[in-house]
């Protein structure tokens, strides 16, 4: 298939960025989209040209290092998948796709389609952790009875692979889906239990210092999400943070 | 946001209550009336806490929405229109309509009321709160405003209501049956006070 590309170009982060039109024929559509950039790389560079710069590391959606919006939907058109797991069978013959970096005051623009999802990391710092004594003596974790119910919600949470994707779907740009994806997962497990006062008023600090927008529970984040995590968990997050607050 | 939303949707209901008496009964509603409006606990006490709700949920609305459009400086070349509705991601909008209906609400209503208790002191009597209300509704300009922003209201609601819940981290295995009451709620108080107006314009 033949396809009309307008992608965003920045070559830096202190540079303009403007979208740049490309067109790339015989396109086929077995291929993953990030396949498909990488041949359109291919022809720019043989042209002499930059290549266009994108994040992606494991390509098989689990270690959340790509992005991009594609036509105004993070991760693209097809649902709980990441941009390398979208195949180019979702789209048609004579398409203009729109791929643009995820947008937030918190993520600023590296390059082109790069960029800096590192506030994630610092949230992360903030609490989105379990302190563990290594002395010698640790615990065997699966020696703590844990209800079945409670563990499969645990680790639902945390199959949330950081991406950004919620961020980029939100009209807000706000972070509370992998927030509270990262403090749900310690929540419901005893061994989260030891932080848990100060983990929920942590982490909400380090998200508005770093300049996400506020939750105002419109349910796009929960709705693009490459592993459907839920906004119950949100909830959860809410009453994590009221009860830190109160006690 | 929550709280201040919920403390505002509970004075609604007691709003629509006393207006329906109008509909019914032209002494129960004067009754009701003079009771609010010379009651010094409601007076004195909730008159005040409520306006400072009011104040407070429109000036948070602000805050939140300049928060909000702030955390994304650069915005997206290409729009889609999403999965969330279209009235979650607008919410200003509709509050705005609100917040020009209430000025409207405090033209006709409130600046009189108290004018004619506490700056004027004119004497209490007790059964003119029918007629002053039916007088208003004899203005279509001012039923199609009404018409207009309870529309809005209800939609506003629509939102509002469900995510208050969300907010106060509460969202569990009755949360679709809250929802569905909610959706009532906010459907059946905006079409109450529509049928209000409607009522008295073409019955006077």
């Amino acid at each position: 298939m033949d396809l009309k590309l307008k992608i965003w170009r920045q070559p830096n982060a202190g540079a303009e960025g403007k979208i740049v039109d490309y067109d790339i024929k015989e396109v086929s559509p077995d291929m993953s989209f990030l396949e498909m950039l990488d041949v359109l790389n291919n022809q720019l560079v043989e042209k002499g040209e930059q290549p266009v710069a994108f994040d992606h590391d494991c390509r098989e959606g689990i270690c959340g290092m790509c992005s991009l919006q594609i036509n105004g939907k993070p991760h693209g058109p097809d649902s709980a998948v990441t941009t390398c797991q979208l195949h180019m069978r979702k789209f048609k013959d004579g398409d203009t796709i729109y791929i643009e970096p995820f947008r937030s005051k918190a993520f600023p623009v590296i390059k082109d389609l790069v960029v800096d999802r590192s506030s994630f990391d610092r949230i992360q710092h903030a609490g989105g952790y379990v302190s563990v004594n290594t002395s010698g003596n640790t615990q065997d974790a699966n020696a703590i009875p844990i209800n079945k119910d409670d563990a499969d919600k645990a680790f639902d949470a945390a199959t949330c692979i950081g991406c950004g994707a919620c961020v980029a779907a939100c009209k807000n740009a706000s972070a509370m889906l992998f927030v509270s994806a990262k403090v749900s997962q310690y929540a419901l497990l005893p061994q989260g239990q030891v932080e848990a006062k100060r983990r929920a008023e942590n982490m909400v600090a380090q998200m508005d210092a770093e300049g996400f927008g506020a939750c105002t529970n419109t349910g796009a984040c929960a709705a693009e999400c490459p592993k459907e995590i839920s906004l119950t968990n949100i909830a959860r997050l809410n009453r994590e943070y009221l009860k830190s607050s109160l006690s | 946001m929550a709280l201040s939303g919920i403390f505002l949707i509970s004075f609604l209901l007691m709003h629509v209550s006393i207006n329906m008496f109008s509909v019914f009964s032209a002494d129960a509603y004067n009754v009701a009336s003079h009771f609010m409006g010379t009651n010094p606990l409601v007076q004195f006490l909730l008159q005040p806490v409520l306006l400072f709700g009011v104040v407070f949920h429109f000036l948070m609305g602000f805050v939140l929405e300049a928060k909000n459009r702030a955390s994304r400086p650069i915005s997206y070349a290409k729009k889609d229109k999403g999965n969330a509705s279209w009235i979650s991601q607008n919410m200003i909008y509709s509050g705005l309509v609100i917040l020009a209906f209430l000025a409207l609400h405090f033209v006709d209503f409130w600046i009189p009321e108290i004018s004619y208790k506490y700056i004027e002191f004119k004497p209490a009597v007790e059964d003119r709160y029918y007629g002053e209300l039916v007088h208003k509704f004899s203005n279509p300009l001012r039923v199609g405003a009404y018409v207009i922003s309870f529309v809005l209201l209800g939609l506003h609601l629509l939102h509002g209501f469900q995510s208050s819940f969300q907010s106060m981290g509460i969202n569990n295995k009755f949360t679709p049956a809250i929802k569905k009451f909610m959706t009532g709620f906010a459907i059946v108080v905006p079409v109450a006070f529509i049928f209000i107006a409607v009522f008295h314009f073409i019955n006077h």
